[in-house]
């Protein structure tokens, strides 16, 4: 890599990324995390920063279907990883259970920690489709939330938990 | 109110949800405009300093730098209050705190910004630091401003409401207690955001996280020098707020001024150790509480002393000085009372308004000492507090008027619900209960700066379509504001709340709503809302009266038509019916507004306190405390909450919930502290934690599960009955966390926050004999003033200082900009 001088713009770095389902070039500067690249370059503002010191868990993502604090991430080690972020949870139209069940319980206050926060879920669910109270207090222990007091959020997640088990019966019963 | 409502009531998902669980909607940091430069300010190392010069040479040459402001590049002071305008855009000549900013570079890039920052030479001539009240008490110089009441006291307070002398000399028993409060903040997981624009017209735009458009609006068209209609301010959704984005803040200010000079749209966002530096949060406070008693609990009388670190500015500390002592009144029948405040400067970071604005500390106190009242008196603590709560309608010692009071019935549920009569000095060694109560204001009665218009105006336009937009600049900081709006409009017309559109905290298209502050969006936009909703029924009902000709009394409105009630098949679709109303009457629109009722506090200083009711809140924390280890696990709160009427209980809820959690953080671990580094290392007083990590805070498990009781008790000075909910559930918390302690091992914890080591000394000291208790053994000696002396109501007063009659006010503004001279 050359060296940069202060004031100097470095030479951006061109990528090809999986984000929410899709193949996307992407051009950034290599610095950047892919907090700031989702944000900054992909138009993608639905994931958040609150400390951009992986301090808070607003700005969580997954890759490879794993959460990770996009903050802490170079936009760098990013390629050829699936990046999912909230823009990539509904299918079509439709909200996923989690957003159903967090827009319809509390779950959602003022709205800044749950995009990292239905994100962390949705990992949770995809690997623990029925979670204990517990289960869902140790996932999202690294998401803070400063208005809901976490009550309605367990709530939201448990009743996420019911939709897609439902869902998931109705249609295995399907002809 | 034996009405029946469809949307008031009903468990619904909030008119905002979508747009937060996709991630759509838009927070100041989310808007990216062409062309877009980024700011980043520079800020003071020192605590206090003062400027010699800045040099910006090195910086305005770097590659990418636009512009390098300081301070003499901005004119003008303001602050929150008009009787406070001691903030600069930029510091001038002194800084104040560690965070105080001298200077500001915008860029093509934050990443440039930043490192120009490292170019900005500031010399500084370090001045001697006062590090907490105390040390502002004993040197009056320097002083920190040039303002206040002498050296480093900005404001002392003191009222006299009745000879509380004589009631305790009276008493059956006096207690006198000495608490302190240690500060804590916000910490809204949203950084403060702005962006500035310049508009294709030539006026100014400024996205904003603020609860309180309106009056940065105001200060930006001063300060700028631009007539007010040119400057919009646009409060985006906030994430987060608690009080800490009620001031107007110096990179507001800054981005408005960088957007005008260079043409072209400027975003500035601050980091999380920025949002530590600007705080406004909690204020530390030291407190003296006497109080006496008679035999079965009686309150005689009550003397209160505070002394608050107000940090390096004004900010609302005026007012948080005067809630010390306001709300002390109001939930326990008080013959008489004193108050005595002081708010001091410090070079720390400025507080001002965290949810509870100033009344947590001394209800923590209050709180405390009843717990030791009944056990001194072998009353059981929720028998003693049934035995004195204030009356409905009462009229206090300090002349505040009081609403509705569920209090006694907040305070029956959660002893039944958590079963306090099995628990209470039952449960064995390290499991304990405690109960305490609160009260809190709906809405601050009098606006921040003086004058007689609405507190909270409501535009609302129905058109042929049957689209309904209604207009408020109330601000959305998660609460459910445009939710509450919503359901109301749809209530009174008959629709649901997803045919409702929000418009709202934009000073260019809504009407001025004062903000979201002091729990008044509810009770204040609501009224307005219902009021604009009604009018425009009104001439809506007329013209499908004159249709199916029928009196216009029989004309229904719900679930989307217009209709006879006595025939409810004869109507129209709600479309339909607007259209005949917009042909019989012309474009419809409507409007409506609410000003508070005049206070019956007529004494300098009984502006702050009046609210047109108050919500009460009751809560039993359950709690275990190792005595090994002194660590303390909550496994349960029951809060039972007066709300009046709950208008979304899913939203209320998770008000009362947030408040417990936002609560027991504070009684448990988070405090704003400061610490002086080595003299090596400048000597400064530099914050212990401005980081999320280190500032602790409650996580999902720590979180006890909650049990929520709503008392509905339909209050007529709310909106269809309707108080707050969003502050008074916060305020019991500590003290009822206090006194489960107490329960569980025996020791008095007289400090918030509760932490391990301070129940570890209190354990120790009573193993050593001692009182077993942790706290502050003395209040400071103050100087008070001669207080004003307002006879209580029962005492034949007419609200008014005997020793200093009401001036009479103006109903004009004193000067053009409200700031009283």
């Amino acid at each position: 890599m050359t060296h940069r001088g202060p004031g100097e713009s470095p030479e951006p770095v061109h990528a090809l990324w999986h984000v929410n389902g899709e193949a996307i070039a992407v051009s950034f500067a290599p610095y950047k995390t892919l907090l700031e690249v989702l944000r900054e370059d992909l138009g993608l503002t639905g994931t958040k920063h609150g400390c951009e010191l992986g301090e808070c868990g607003a700005c969580a993502v997954l890759v490879d279907g794993e959460p990770m604090l996009s903050c802490l991430v170079l936009g760098l080690a990013c390629a050829g990883r699936a990046v999912t972020t909230v823009e990539g949870l509904m299918a079509g139209p439709e909200l996923h259970p989690l957003q159903t069940a967090f827009a319809d319980l509390g779950g959602a206050q003022c709205g800044y920690c749950t995009p990292g926060i239905l994100v962390t879920a949705k990992a949770l669910l995809d690997r623990s489709p029925a979670p204990t109270r517990e289960e869902i207090r140790e996932a999202l222990s690294g998401n803070l939330c400063r208005c809901t007091g976490y009550q309605q959020i367990f709530e939201s997640v448990e009743e996420a938990a019911r939709l897609i088990a439902r869902a998931r019966g109705r249609s295995e019963d399907a002809p | 109110m034996s009405r029946s409502f469809r949307v008031v009531g009903a468990a619904r998902r909030r008119v905002d949800a979508r747009g937060k669980v996709t991630g759509q909607t838009k927070f100041a940091d989310d808007l990216f405009l062409p062309r877009m430069a980024y700011g980043r300010l520079l800020r003071s190392p020192h605590p206090h300093a003062r400027i010699r010069s800045i040099a910006t040479a090195r910086a305005t040459a770097l590659p990418g730098v636009l512009l390098v402001l300081v301070g003499r590049d901005l004119t003008g002071e303001f602050g929150i209050l008009p009787v406070s305008q001691d903030e600069e855009p930029l510091c001038r000549e002194r800084v104040r705190y560690v965070g105080d900013a001298v200077a500001a570079v915008i860029a093509r890039d934050e990443q440039t910004a930043g490192e120009a920052l490292d170019l900005v030479d500031v010399d500084y001539e370090p001045l001697r630091t006062i590090a907490s009240a105390e040390e502002a008490l004993a040197h009056p110089e320097p002083r920190i401003h040039d303002y206040g009441e002498e050296g480093n006291v900005h404001k002392r307070v003191s009222f006299r409401f009745g000879d509380v002398d004589e009631a305790l000399a009276g008493s059956h028993r006096v207690f006198d207690d000495v608490f302190f409060y240690e500060g804590n903040t916000h910490l809204p997981i949203e950084q403060h955001a702005s962006v500035a624009a310049v508009d294709p017209d030539g006026k100014l735009t400024l996205w904003s996280s603020t609860q309180t458009p309106h009056y940065v609006h105001r200060a930006l068209a001063r300060l700028l020098g631009l007539p007010a209609g040119h400057v919009r301010v646009i409060a985006c959704p906030n994430g987060g707020g608690f009080g800490g984005k009620s001031d107007i803040f110096q990179h507001e200010i800054v981005a408005a001024k960088a957007a005008l000079v260079l043409g072209r749209p400027v975003k500035i966002t601050l980091d999380r150790e920025e949002v530590f530096y600007c705080h406004r949060g909690r204020h530390p406070v030291q407190m003296r509480l006497r109080t006496g008693v008679q035999k079965d609990g009686t309150i005689t009388g009550m003397h209160l002393e505070t002394l608050l670190d107000g940090g390096a500015y004004g900010s609302y500390g005026v007012a948080s000085l005067l809630y010390t002592g306001a709300l002390q009144t109001v939930t326990y029948h008080v013959p008489r009372y004193r108050f005595q405040g002081c708010r001091t400067f410090t070079n720390k970071p400025p507080c001002g308004p965290k949810r509870g604005h100033g009344t947590p500390q001394p209800r923590f106190g209050l709180e405390v000492q009843l717990d030791k009242i009944a056990e001194a008196l072998a009353l059981d603590p929720a028998e003693l507090r049934l035995g004195i709560v204030e009356q409905p309608g009462a009229l206090t010692a300090n002349w505040m008027r009081l609403g509705t009071i569920g209090l006694a019935e907040c305070i029956r549920r959660v002893v039944r619900v958590s079963g306090w009569s099995e628990k209470f000095r039952k449960l064995p060694l390290g499991r304990g209960v405690g109960l305490a109560c609160s009260s809190y204001l709906c809405g601050a009665g009098l606006p921040i700066y003086w004058n007689d218009m609405p507190h909270s105006g409501v535009q609302l336009k129905l058109d042929r379509s049957g689209g309904v937009t209604v207009f408020c600049g109330a601000t959305e900081i998660g609460q459910g504001s445009d939710d509450v709006l919503a359901a109301l409009v749809a209530e009174v017309l008959g629709l649901g709340t997803f045919d409702v559109r929000c418009v709202t905290g934009d000073t260019d298209l809504t009407p001025v709503d004062l903000g979201s502050y002091s729990s008044r969006v509810t009770l204040m936009m609501g009224h307005a809302a219902i009021q604009a909703a009604e009018r425009a029924r009104a001439l809506v009902a007329s013209a499908v009266a004159r249709k199916l000709e029928i009196p216009i009394e029989r004309v229904g409105f719900a679930e989307g038509r217009v209709f006879d009630v006595e025939d409810p098949g004869r109507g129209l679709a709600f479309a339909e019916a607007v259209a005949r109303a917009e042909a019989l009457h012309g474009t419809i629109g409507t409007v409506g507004s609410f000003t508070p009722p005049r206070s019956a506090a007529r004494y300098q200083g009984g502006g702050v306190g009046p609210s047109p009711t108050y919500s009460y809140s009751a809560a039993v924390v359950e709690v275990e405390v190792d005595p090994a280890t002194g660590w303390i696990v909550v496994p349960r709160i029951y809060m039972a909450h007066d709300i009046g009427r709950a208008l979304n209980p899913v939203l209320a809820r998770g008000q009362v919930e947030g408040s417990v959690y936002m609560g027991l953080g504070e009684a448990l671990m988070e405090e704003q502290a400061f610490r002086r580094l080595p003299e090596r290392l400048s000597g400064a007083l530099v914050h212990k934690f401005p980081s999320i990590l280190e500032y602790k805070s409650p996580t999902s498990h720590d979180m006890p599960e909650v049990v929520t009781e709503l008392v509905e008790d339909p209050d007529s000075a709310g909106p269809f009955g309707a108080k707050e909910v969003g502050q008074g559930p916060l305020l019991p918390i500590m003290p009822a966390l206090a006194n489960a302690v107490y329960d569980a091992v025996g020791v008095r914890i007289d400090e918030i926050p509760i932490t391990p080591d301070k129940v570890l000394k209190a354990l120790d000291d009573k193993r050593r004999g001692g009182a077993g208790r942790y706290g502050p053994s003395t209040f400071p000696a103050i100087d008070w003033p001669e207080p004003l002396d307002v006879p209580p109501p029962w005492e034949g007063g007419d609200g008014q200082a005997r020793n200093r009659p009401e001036r009479k006010r103006s109903a004009r503004l004193d000067r053009p900009d409200g700031v009283r001279s």
